[in-house]
């Protein structure tokens, strides 16, 4: 197994975004009219060897996001380019290709791997639909669960119910990583971990991301996970990107309400300085019944008329942007800039 | 402190000597008393059937008017003799060949059909899935026994018909339960993660599916021998399954129930054979679900 | 002044023969009247079976040892009606599911109305009553309209209030909560903090949480207590043991939880002890950097570092390097 970023595979070049998702939409329909708006109009970009957090509460669409991202649900309307090649389009990347390169980390629940395969099974699947051998798909299954901390004669022939969340988050990892992506997309893959072993897991993605040359998009309701593992962040809300930026810029200094009241309502961890009331009330909307205009509205301090009438675009999404009236000169806000 | 990556090796992560899946299985067997005891007698039930001919101290066919419903150990027969004057024994013995085959065959054939129907529906979904299911509606609709009578009736009788007939009324029962179960196990988790990894259709099913899927049909089919048992002694009690003068325990309590008055012991042994076949088949199948099923601790 | 709720030397079995865990062992705690105290532990530290022997809410093949108190009266000796009385009554429990906690065949009105008629003795009108006059302290908008919807007709916030209002819908003097946030976006869970915190203010209850968040535990706790393989390794103040951790697990705790974004985090290593086969020493031993023989050999006591202050380890108060 390679330990550097195979350059053949780096067809783009290091300029070119690993990832650039343009307009993304998916809506489901529910039985009886209308449809749930899970994702609706979502931009990035991710540069190679970076990390993306992706932050935001229930109803917000990021597990929708994921599953785009990998073709495992077809968008609605929308682009998705991978190292310069369009997704789903019959000149670009084919689809097995894609899903050779891409990979996904699931949350650590009870059906996130096979009951009845043991572990060096489950992880030399991907191998094996690769084409490898049994045999050699068993060696890498070997050589990939070593790399994550498992000593693969102990743990390869274990069931998961054996073994516990920490040790079974570890074979999801290994059966991400055994087809050798580029990119690894993390769908909440720490957050039903205790805290002592998702520091542990937190430490194991880091090394594997320098020593595989990776690139990750860390989605994850934790805010402090996401800060700590994050070069830039995306905040949604309810299908729809509210801020987006360097890590560092969007906690220290955030332009969007929403993002100000998720920053507010983090849990201070000292006792001398609780929080006195809670930033916003209420709770986040469904999102088969969105607000008009700017979905936050509703819980937004700020709101205006025409937060009602009209969805806040940023010009686009390079650098620090946020989808606010307030920060878009001529939007009609009354706090907008001239 | 340390990278705190590998799990160090003096850490507290020795697990117990790990038994694997069948191993488990095994030890829930063992601890299981009833299901053993009745495991045990389901084997004896088989193997007598299957070395009938040694076993048997008569010829099941031959008949003999001077010893006619003779009772229990008359002139060593043990079991009596029927209306025709053959031991019971040696008919029950024989005949349980004939009523195992028609117990076990039609089940075997509606797995294999019914299942794979079932799972075809239950992993491709869409128009296909209503195709399949909706057919198998129209068969369900029926109660058994009628359409096991109203099919066999049809065909003319006889131990093939009969098979077939059978066959026929249990495959939409169990491609219901494939569906179901495929339906249940397709959304899980780790069928998503396999699918990611770009694995094809055929790959998934026998990957992933199968496993899990083959579980409950499993434990389904055994419960469903017992009740094809039943029906197909039944059919055979109503003429339509085997012809005289084979024995086969139905038949048998068809011919011998105007003798009931006469040697009431002797004619209730077929019943009894019939009885105690099918509980093994339920109670083993019973203990079958609890030692599979891997969500109980 | 006699506690609220004791806890004394509490040991809780599960299961038979060699597949028995014991996971509870030896846990002495007391919580005062209108004193809130957190049991602050990961997945197995016995936190909610220890919580939940307080009201005996523990399935049937459980072996219980110990002395387990409300308001000074014997729960482990408790017939059914007294039991029948204390749940509800005198103790209430908070669940982490709001939406399995409630019945989604009945009003919220229905449900809260249940407790109160059966606790109260009082007609159904002054049952319905009552439940209005919760709902408006857990501040449920619209409170009237709500008491004719059934539970999935709220959102998951709501719910989480609507299940508080029922705990406390006949004044409890002692509030049980299991996990209450855990299941709550972030926004949502400040807010029942903040609400949690101004009615045990506000009817002066003694409360019981179970978190594994020390967030939870530094916003509404006055005392915590730390627990690690079914003991309590460290008991104190909030801002004493979240300020100066005494026992080496609270320290890798606090360590592994603050980020400092980019560098690597204090992971501690290893995994807790299977609970069918205790250790005879300190559980905590194989993954302590400050363990020596001796920690292995016998249970450490609990030692006093101060008032009102207690750690489980030996090396308490030696210099250890940070």
């Amino acid at each position: 197994m390679s330990t550097a970023l195979d350059l053949r595979d780096d067809r783009g070049g290091p300029a070119q975004p690993m990832l650039i998702a343009a307009n993304l939409r998916k809506h489901f329909p529910i039985a009886g009219g209308g449809a749930v708006r899970a994702v609706d109009g979502v931009s990035f970009s991710v540069a190679k060897g970076e990390t993306l957090g992706v932050v935001g509460e229930s109803g917000c669409g990021k597990s929708t996001l994921a599953r785009l991202l990998l073709h495992l649900i077809v968008p609605d309307a929308g682009e998705l380019v991978f190292d310069g090649e369009a997704v789903g389009d019959p000149g670009g990347i084919d689809l097995k290709d894609l899903r050779r390169q891409a990979q996904m980390v699931f949350q650590d629940s009870a059906s996130s791997l096979n009951p009845r395969m043991p572990v060096r099974d489950s992880v030399a699947f991907g191998p094996l639909v690769l084409g490898r051998s049994r045999r050699q798909a068993a060696a890498e299954a070997d050589e990939t669960l070593r790399r994550v901390g498992l000593d693969p004669v102990q743990f390869g022939p274990r069931y998961p119910h054996e073994l516990s969340g920490g040790q079974k988050q570890r074979v999801n990892i290994a059966r991400a990583l055994a087809l050798q992506p580029r990119l690894v997309i993390l769908d909440e893959a720490v957050s039903a971990l205790d805290k002592s072993v998702e520091a542990q897991v937190l430490n194991l993605l880091a090394t594997l991301k320098r020593q595989l040359g990776l690139t990750y998009v860390f989605i994850s309701h934790d805010l402090a996970v996401v800060q700590h593992v994050s070069d830039r962040v995306l905040v949604m809300y309810l299908g729809c990107v509210a801020e987006s930026g360097p890590a560092a810029d969007v906690f220290a200094s955030p332009l969007h309400p929403y993002t100000r009241a998720l920053l507010a309502s983090r849990l201070s961890m000292d006792p001398d300085q609780r929080v006195e009331q809670a930033p916003i009330g209420g709770d986040p909307p469904s999102p088969a019944n969105p607000p008009s205009g700017c979905r936050f509205r509703t819980r937004c301090p700020h709101a205006e008329e025409v937060c009602a009438s009209r969805v806040p675009v940023p010009p686009d999404w390079i650098g620090h942007q946020a989808a606010c009236h307030m920060l878009h000169p001529g939007s009609g806000h009354s706090e907008a800039p001239a | 402190m340390s990278h705190a990556i590998a799990m160090p090796a003096s850490a507290p992560v020795k697990l117990p000597p790990r038994p694997g899946y069948w191993g488990m299985v095994a030890l829930r067997l063992r601890r299981d008393p009833v299901t053993i005891l009745f495991s045990l007698l389901l084997l004896a039930i088989i193997l007598s059937a299957v070395f009938a001919p040694l076993l048997s101290p008569f010829d099941p066919v031959r008949e003999s008017i001077l010893l006619r419903l003779k009772p229990f150990g008359f002139r060593g027969h043990w079991l009596g003799t029927d209306e025709l004057g053959r031991d019971i024994l040696a008919r029950i013995l024989f005949g349980g060949r004939v009523t195992l085959v028609m117990g076990v065959v039609p089940v075997v054939i509606a797995t294999i059909v019914g299942g794979g129907l079932g799972i075809l529906a239950g992993y491709a979904g869409g128009w296909v899935a209503t195709l399949i299911m909706r057919v198998m509606d129209v068969f369900y609709a029926f109660p058994s026994v009628l359409l096991a009578v109203a099919i066999s009736g049809a065909m003319g009788g006889g131990m093939l018909n009969g098979m077939i007939a059978l066959s026929l009324v249990f495959i939409p029962a169990l491609c219901r339960v494939a569906e179901t179960a495929t339906t249940q196990v397709r959304n899980l988790d780790f069928v998503e993660a396999a699918r990611a990894t770009g694995a094809g259709h055929m790959m998934i099913i026998r990957h992933h599916l199968l496993g899990n899927v083959l579980a409950p049909v499993l434990v389904y089919t055994s419960s469903l021998v017992s009740v094809s048992i039943l029906l197909g002694s039944g059919l055979s009690f109503l003429g339509l399954g085997v012809r005289p003068p084979i024995p086969e325990w139905g038949l048998m309590l068809s011919t011998l129930r105007q003798s009931i008055y006469v040697q009431p012991w002797v004619c209730a042994v077929p019943g009894a054979a019939i009885f105690l076949t099918s509980m093994c088949f339920n109670l083993v199948s019973d203990g079958l679900r609890s030692a599979m099923d891997v969500r109980l601790k | 002044m006699t506690p609220l709720a004791e806890l004394e030397n509490l040991n809780v079995r599960f299961g038979r023969g060699t597949d028995a865990t014991h996971a509870v062992r030896g846990v002495s705690l007391h919580v005062m009247p209108g004193e809130v105290v957190c049991l602050l532990g990961e997945s197995g530290s016995g936190k909610s079976v220890s919580m939940r022997a307080l009201m005996r809410l523990l399935p049937p093949q459980t072996a219980i040892s110990g002395g387990v108190r409300v308001e000074g009266q014997d729960v482990t000796r408790m017939g059914g009606k007294a039991l029948r009385n204390l749940r509800g009554g005198q103790a209430a429990m908070v669940f982490q599911e709001p939406m399995t906690a409630l019945d989604p065949v009945y009003t919220i009105g229905q449900q809260i109305g249940e407790s109160v008629q059966r606790h109260m003795a009082v007609s159904r009108s002054a049952a319905r009553a009552r439940a209005l006059e919760v709902l408006e302290l857990v501040r449920v908008p619209d409170a009237a309209r709500r008491l004719d919807a059934y539970p999935h007709q709220l959102s998951g916030g709501l719910r989480q209030r609507v299940v508080i209002a029922m705990a406390l819908a006949c004044r409890p003097k002692l509030l049980l909560a299991d996990e209450p946030t855990t299941a709550l976006d972030a926004t949502v869970q400040i807010q029942i903090l903040v609400l949690l915190r101004a009615l045990q203010r506000e009817l002066g209850m003694g409360m019981v949480i179970v978190t594994h968040d020390l967030g939870v535990a530094a916003e509404v706790a006055d005392r915590v207590a730390v627990m690690y393989a079914g003991q309590i390794v460290e008991q104190g103040s909030v801002r004493d043991v979240l300020n100066a951790p005494q026992h080496p697990y609270t320290r890798g705790l606090l360590a592994s939880v603050v980020r400092q974004g980019g560098t690597e985090i204090q992971a501690i290593p290893g995994a807790p002890p299977d609970l069918r086969r205790p250790p005879p020493g300190c559980a905590f031993a194989p993954r302590c950097p400050w363990a020596i023989e001796p920690c292995q050999a016998a249970i450490p006591e609990e030692r006093p570092v101060g008032p009102g202050r207690m750690a489980r380890c030996i090396r308490v108060g030696q210099q250890m390097a940070a």
